[in-house]
């Protein structure tokens, strides 16, 4: 009977733990604002719309990467008929000329980290 | 009862037996058509690069260096102080190293020892490619060159064991923090640099080909005095290419043959 206020406060504090999560978003500073990306000033459109690059450009990026690499195959023709060379530092960081301003952003929210940049070298300027 | 047991396993017999004599002709039918498809290059019509090493004329210290130079300026290449570590897409060897079967016990010893440039020999039939679990390197169809894909390999070094030429480096630590940069810190290149854990060798200067140039070694090597063809780089597939004209005329050697790898990097003895 005398441990009676032990079992309450081990209790207390294994809830306080196990609910750790829940409590812990609470107290925090609310939902984090979306990054607010920079967009080329001197480019209307990207290769593909807006809606689908920001959807699915790490899809492009592997189709291109294995057009390039394994197929020998430098040209992407686009929807609207456009083409460009398939190039990460060529021909994306042209116009999107920070690397740091623009895919590690967004990256850094989204919680990934792709490993174009163990090898791939940004340039000058990033 | 009886009856239909016995039909049921006369059946049965001839079942086994007919797949048994059908599955080898299948076998061959299969590996035939397959070995048919993996040696276009040998009906002489396919291009295949190749390279010729004057062994005379790559005596000369300043000619070695230069072409070294230029190749590890182009792509990046890490210059690692720990020869265990280091990373190597051409350089030089002592003749009795890299010609084990030429050299004998009374081959001079300033020949013994004299350096000869190696890289990748570019195999008509490469061993790294067979043993390769994720096809990060293979053999190009339209040029020969073996290449590798960074994005794949997965760091196995299978290819390392089977390269009788040591011609693959396994990067052991981040290259990046040993490769040469200029004053302001870039490197010279923007040839994608490779990662830790990641296979690497020469690639005949693909991205060069690609842009009609010839690759940065034999570019270099043609801009030193003397060193006017020391390599020569061409298409074996193409009779009246300067390759395939010094290898009609003069007398060369290659790499270990008798393991029919079939090298495509010559030597002018």
């Amino acid at each position: 009977m005398s441990d009676k206020p032990k079992i309450v406060a081990g209790l207390a504090l294994f809830v306080a733990l196990v609910a750790f999560p829940v409590w812990y978003g609470l107290g925090g500073e609310g939902e984090v604002a979306a990054p607010e990306l920079e967009y080329p000033a001197d480019a209307d459109a990207c290769v593909e719309a807006t809606a689908y690059m920001t959807a699915n450009h790490m899809d492009l990026l592997n189709r291109w990467r294995n057009a390039v690499v394994r197929e020998g195959q430098r040209e992407y023709q686009a929807s609207s008929g456009e083409r460009y060379v398939m190039s990460l530092t060529g021909t994306c960081l042209d116009c999107h000329t920070s690397r740091d301003e623009f895919c590690t952003k967004c990256h850094d929210y989204a919680d990934v980290s792709p490993k174009c940049w163990d090898c791939h070298i940004a340039p000058e300027g990033n | 009862m009886d009856e239909s047991r016995r039909s049921f396993l006369k059946e049965t017999g001839w079942a086994a037996l007919g797949l048994g004599c059908g599955f080898p002709l299948l076998n061959t039918a299969c590996s035939s058509s397959s070995a048919q498809g993996e040696t276009p290059s040998q009906t002489g019509a396919q291009r295949q690069w190749a390279m010729v090493v004057d062994i005379q004329k790559c005596m000369d210290e300043e000619v070695r260096n230069a072409c070294i130079a230029a190749c590890h300026r182009a792509h990046n290449v890490p210059h690692i102080p720990d020869p265990e570590d280091d990373v190597k897409w051409i350089w030089s060897e002592e003749y009795q190293d890299v010609f084990p079967d030429q050299a004998h016990e009374h081959t001079a010893l300033a020949i013994r020892h004299a350096p000869i440039l190696i890289l990748c020999n570019h195999c008509t039939n490469p061993p790294c490619v067979r043993v390769c679990p994720t096809q990060a390197t293979w053999k190009r169809d339209e040029d020969g060159i073996v290449m590798m894909d960074m994005h794949r390999c997965i760091g196995c070094r299978y290819c390392i064991a089977a390269c009788p030429y040591g011609s693959r480096s396994f990067n052991w630590r981040d290259p990046r923090d040993f490769i040469e940069r200029d004053a302001d810190g870039e490197y010279y290149s923007d040839f994608p640099t490779r990662t830790k854990g990641v296979v690497e060798k020469c690639n005949f200067c693909a991205e060069r080909l690609r842009e009609g140039l010839q690759p940065a070694c034999v570019e270099a090597v043609n801009q030193v005095d003397g060193g006017a063809g020391a390599l020569v780089f061409g298409d074996l597939g193409e009779p009246g290419s300067e390759v395939s004209r010094i290898l009609a005329d003069r007398f060369t050697i290659c790499r270990r043959v008798e393991l029919g790898t079939g090298p495509n990097v010559y030597y002018i003895v």
